[in-house]
């Protein structure tokens, strides 16, 4: 802390908050450049070097962690959240890195750019986590997007694959325009994009909050949704998950997802704090929607990575019921089910990735039938992410949950923490549909899992993970709350 | 001197957890190597039985506070911790859940031929979770044991089971978390009232009982609470889960289910919903004492009805467990005391029922009470067996099933002769269905099976050859059981003595002190007014309570009882 006030006056401070993101940068553009020179049989060194930035942006972090530094004229804030949302980012491109060392190649797909386009959308993730301007945020989100866009379609000569992609990026670009929109308008109402301008805005003015600060705020929430696939503006998830590559999906759904949530905790928590009130009824409304449609549509899924994009709607419904309750108890418990979330989710991913049936993916859910029996410790571990996803203990997702309705109840939401757990219980029935296909049904014929060292280590780092944070939540949770604690 | 090294011991820790390191050796064993997974099993639960025997011994009868206290930091953000104990009511619970887990384990030896590592790992998982459920004095601790068991149940029926095992597992798991999800919000709530009250965030039992509950709060809190534990006991109209996950169950999943899983419900009331919730439990007692008679006379009534000896079986279980719900609700020392003890008697008789049933089914392939018959000569020490389960079963005087019937009837009779009478016409019908089963498998015409079942007619001489060795060791201590508990109840009561009467007197000083404003008493006239003036204030033993003006109120006067507390 001292050494942070004493530094703070030094011109040269603002490259210290842009630092773990610039590294990422960096090695994707090494990444890039590592492609030309390497011969065909060589690949593998890509994920590799991937890997190794990751690695040394995380270690940047860890190191700077604790230290308060706002640079770039106050766009860009290195704090213990941006900090936290940082590893969980590396963390989580790691695992998708670790389970593509093997995909990739399967799936013709082992590219240079596949590697720098996941490293770039990370920076831009790393970005809107530490943005404390608009302008800038955006700017993240537009890094991260548009890498995604292209890392959805990345199967060119397979037509949904290509599907995905334009929808996402039509889909996209349309709500980027909404967005940019509402950052207009906050700069007419405000006269700067800066969080805490905003705030200072919003709070000192004795009269109520005028028709422009309400349009901006719906524009505003439109974007954010759109980003986040909440109901109503969810329709592009499913066919995109579905048709992106598996490794992809599992980043969209959850590096993507946590940036966006990070940017979310930041604008409402700092800049919109003033009219957190009048934002929480739209939230209500949204997470009620988003919740009960994804876990509703769900049931119906036959494609297990559609199921897992009903899913990934229903947890982002979880998540605006602990925005809608607002307070540091709600945005912790945004941060622990964001970290809780990426190791299941990308442990059920790592698990899709790696199987194959009649030389394809595997995913039709009739495909996981019997798998206990050929393969009983991926089957463990796709239960045990199951049994998390679907919030049962002991396991981080059932922590995640108990935080987020744990926050509703606190602040009064006990209507929205009954919904939850309403439909917690309509989740149990998909998820363990899973177990009971893997453990209780006769086997099918053709399913192979090879033995791809990466892809299991990341498997391992899940299991891990996802059973740490159900036994021993108290650490995480102490993480959590000192992260929060550095934007109030 | 053997006192000193038991308090060094963390003995709750270790009866609650070594069934999980016995869960995490066989894990990593091979497959492939059935004897040495069975025998590492069975070696776990006998050794977690044993461990049981400094509990017993150990366990000071003349307090009722908690026993082998364990602590320590958890989650203190929310003033969470792992802090476990046993008392009078829990003590048996333990024991019994320890003692049926070798059975059940037992049992498994021969009928669970496929996935004998998986199947052995979810018995000790589930006896972990068990455990845990009734020694946690922390309320996310208890909860948490509470789900986490589901897990290895689910795959207990869903992989082993019957024909329609899948469909039983579903119902079985999305019932209980119905319930339980629900529970969960209540706890939360719970929760934050307390810290509304004191500014201390706990989850710490001993320190949430005694909360003060704003009157209409409490209302919802008590009925989430009693939706997760009345799913589970399961009391009707929430049964119906249970004769679908019995019958489809393997008999160690059965005897499991019966033997300790519907404990938890009943187990929860008392630990739980009385003890947080005491005027609403105590309002609440004509309508549970409704349903549970009800569940008692119809669980009687389907039981007559079935063909199928498992299904009989199931459903007499809702019927004794409606006795067991109508003693902890009479809400006096003979009525919940007799609940406590039914719930043990339960538990062995019912389970010893399920593992006859399974003995029957090994043999025939069958559970229809058609196809068997003649019995009594051509299995004879079988038949000796079977014959002292039923009466045990039918609460036959001497036998262990009379003393819990008989004291459950007295409390219910002191609170209410007609709820009594009503119950003791469920006793007539148990004696009526079990004893015409008995009849229809045990006498009459024996008729052997025919296809897969000849060989080993051929290789015994019959398809009911006699029980053997494994099959007696499995029977013969749930007979020194029914017998000892049948002879001797006073062994048991008086280890649960203290803690009942602590228990209801937190029930009655709760209701005593007054929620409702002074002028809402006084114009509901003199009755209350009296009894406040002729009792001081009594600390409840526990002291947990928060102290408003007290006054002790007779539990057993349920007319005057039932509109104290307002609203």
């Amino acid at each position: 802390m001292g050494a942070a006030t004493s530094f703070s006056g030094v011109s040269d401070m603002g490259l210290l908050a842009a630092a773990p993101f610039s590294a990422v940068v960096f090695f994707a553009i090494v990444v890039l450049l590592l492609d030309f020179l390497l011969p065909p049989g060589r690949k593998w060194v890509l994920p590799l070097v991937s890997l190794v930035g990751l690695l040394a942006s995380s270690v940047l972090v860890t190191f700077l962690w604790g230290r308060e530094v706002v640079g770039f004229s106050g766009a860009i804030s290195l704090d213990r959240f941006s900090s936290f949302f940082d590893l969980l980012l590396l963390l989580g491109t790691a695992l998708v890195v670790l389970s593509s060392f093997f995909y990739a190649r399967r799936e013709g797909i082992e590219r240079g750019e596949y590697y720098s386009l996941l490293l770039f959308a990370t920076s831009g993730a790393m970005l809107m986590a530490s943005a404390v301007d608009m302008v800038v945020f955006f700017l993240g989100l537009e890094i991260l997007s548009v890498s995604l866009y292209v890392l959805s379609g990345f199967f060119r000569d397979r037509t949904v694959s290509v599907e995905a992609a334009v929808k996402y990026f039509v889909l996209g670009a349309f709500a980027s325009g909404f967005l940019l929109y509402g950052i207009a308008l906050f700069y007419g109402a405000a006269g700067s994009t800066q969080y805490g301008a905003m705030q200072a805005m919003l709070s000192s003015g004795g009269d109520a909050p005028t028709l422009l600060v309400y349009a901006a705020c719906a524009l505003l929430m439109v974007g954010l949704c759109f980003k986040l696939g909440s109901v109503p503006f969810h329709m592009w998830v499913p066919d995109v998950y579905q048709g992106a590559p598996t490794s992809v999906t599992g980043y969209m759904s959850v590096v993507s997802k946590a940036a966006v949530f990070a940017a979310f905790v930041r604008i409402f928590g700092t800049g919109l704090a003033p009219v957190q009130i009048e934002l929480s009824k739209v939230l209500w409304v949204l997470a009620v929607a988003t919740m009960t449609l994804g876990n509703l549509a769900a049931i119906s899924q036959t494609n297990i990575k559609r199921m897992l994009a009903y899913s990934s709607i229903a947890h982002a419904g979880y998540l605006l019921v602990a925005l809608t309750a607002a307070g540091r108890a709600g945005y912790s418990s945004v941060l622990f089910y964001a970290l809780a979330y990426a190791f299941m989710t990308l442990g059920a991913f790592g698990v899709i990735a790696l199987l194959r049936r009649e030389e394809q993916e595997a995913l039709d859910l009739t495909s996981y039938s019997g798998l206990s029996t050929r393969h009983p410790l991926l089957s463990g571990a796709m239960a045990l992410f199951m049994i998390s996803l679907a919030g049962i203990p002991p396991t981080g997702g059932f922590f995640a949950k108990f935080y987020v309705f744990s926050a509703a109840v606190g602040a009064g939401y006990v209507d929205l923490a009954v919904i939850g757990v309403l439909n917690s219980l309509v989740s149990v029935y998909f998820y363990m549909r899973i177990v009971y296909l893997m453990y209780m049904k006769e086997e099918t014929v053709g399913i192979e899992a090879p033995p791809s060292l990466a892809a299991r280590a990341a498997l391992l780092i899940c299991v891990l993970g996802t059973l740490a944070m159900g036994v021993f939540p108290s650490g995480f949770a102490r993480l959590v709350a000192s992260s929060v604690s550095a934007i109030f | 001197m053997t006192g000193e090294v038991m308090s060094q011991v963390p003995l709750i820790t270790v009866v609650t957890f070594l069934p999980l390191l016995g869960a995490f050796l066989i894990a990593l064993t091979n497959p492939g190597r059935v004897r040495f997974i069975r025998t590492v099993a069975l070696v776990t639960a006998l050794v977690d039985f044993a461990v049981c025997v400094p509990l017993l011994a150990g366990f000071d009868v003349s307090t009722p506070s908690v026993q082998f206290v364990e602590k320590h930091a958890w989650i203190d953000a929310i003033g969470s911790s792992y802090h476990v104990g046993i008392d009078g009511i829990s003590l048996f619970l333990v024991i019994l859940t320890s003692f049926l887990t070798v059975l059940s384990i037992g049992a498994s030896w021969t009928s669970i031929t496929h996935r004998v590592k998986g199947f052995m790992v979810s018995m000790l998982i589930l006896e972990t979770g068990m455990i845990g459920v009734f020694v946690s004095l922390d309320l996310l601790l208890f909860y948490i044991f509470w789900e986490a068991m589901l897990i290895p149940m689910y795959l207990i029926i869903g992989v082993w089971g019957g024909p329609q095992r899948i469909y039983a597992a579903v119902k079985f798991i999305l019932y209980t978390l119905a319930g339980s999800l629900l529970m969960l919000v209540a706890i939360l709530a719970l929760f934050f009232i307390h810290h509304g009250n004191t500014g201390e965030y706990t989850f710490d039992l001993l320190k949430l009982y005694g909360t003060a509950i704003p009157g209409g709060v409490e209302l919802w809190l008590f009925l989430a609470f009693f939706l997760s534990f009345a799913i589970k006991v399961p009391m009707f109209p929430f049964h119906t889960w249970l004769p679908d996950a019995h019958v489809e169950a393997p008999t160690a999943g059965s005897v499991l289910l019966a033997g300790i899983l519907l404990k938890m419900g009943t187990y929860g009331f008392l630990r739980f919903c009385l003890p947080l919730f005491p005027r609403v439990s105590l309002q609440a007692v004509p309508a549970i004492a409704i349903l549970a008679i009800i569940g008692i006379i119809y669980g009687a009534l389907v039981a007559l009805a079935q063909r199928d000896v498992k299904k009989l079986v199931a459903y007499s279980s809702v019927s004794h467990l409606g006795f067991v719900m109508l003693g902890l609700f009479a809400l006096n020392t003979q009525g919940v005391e007799g609940g406590i003890l039914q719930m043990v008697n339960h538990g062995i008789s019912t389970g010893a029922l399920f593992l006859i049933v399974g003995m029957l089914y090994d043999r025939r392939h069958s559970r229809m009470m058609e196809d068997f018959g003649g019995l009594w000569k051509r299995m004879p020490v079988f038949a000796g067996f079977f014959l002292i389960v039923t009466l045990s079963s039918i609460a036959l005087p001497g036998l262990n099933g009379f003393a819990g019937e008989f004291l459950i009837l007295v409390g219910a009779f002191m609170k209410n002769a007609v709820f009594a009478a009503a119950a003791a016409v469920g006793i007539i019908l148990s004696a009526v269905y079990m004893l015409w089963m008995f009849q229809k498998v045990m006498f009459g015409e024996p008729r052997d099976g025919d296809g897969e079942e000849q060989s080993a007619a051929q290789k015994h001489g019959s398809v009911f050859f006699d029980i053997g060795a494994r099959e007696r060791w499995i029977l013969v201590p749930i007979v020194v059981l029914i017998f000892w508990i049948g002879v001797w109840p006073g062994f048991f009561l008086s280890r649960m003595h203290a803690s009942v009467d602590a228990l209801l007197e937190t029930v009655r000083n709760a209701n005593a002190a007054p929620v409702e404003s002074v002028e809402e008493a006084a114009s509901r006239g003199l009755p209350t007014l009296t009894r406040q003036l002729m009792h001081g204030g009594e600390e409840d033993s526990e002291g947990a309570s928060q102290g408003a003006s007290q006054e002790v109120a007779s539990a057993m006067e349920p007319d005057t009882q039932a509109d104290e507390g307002g609203e």
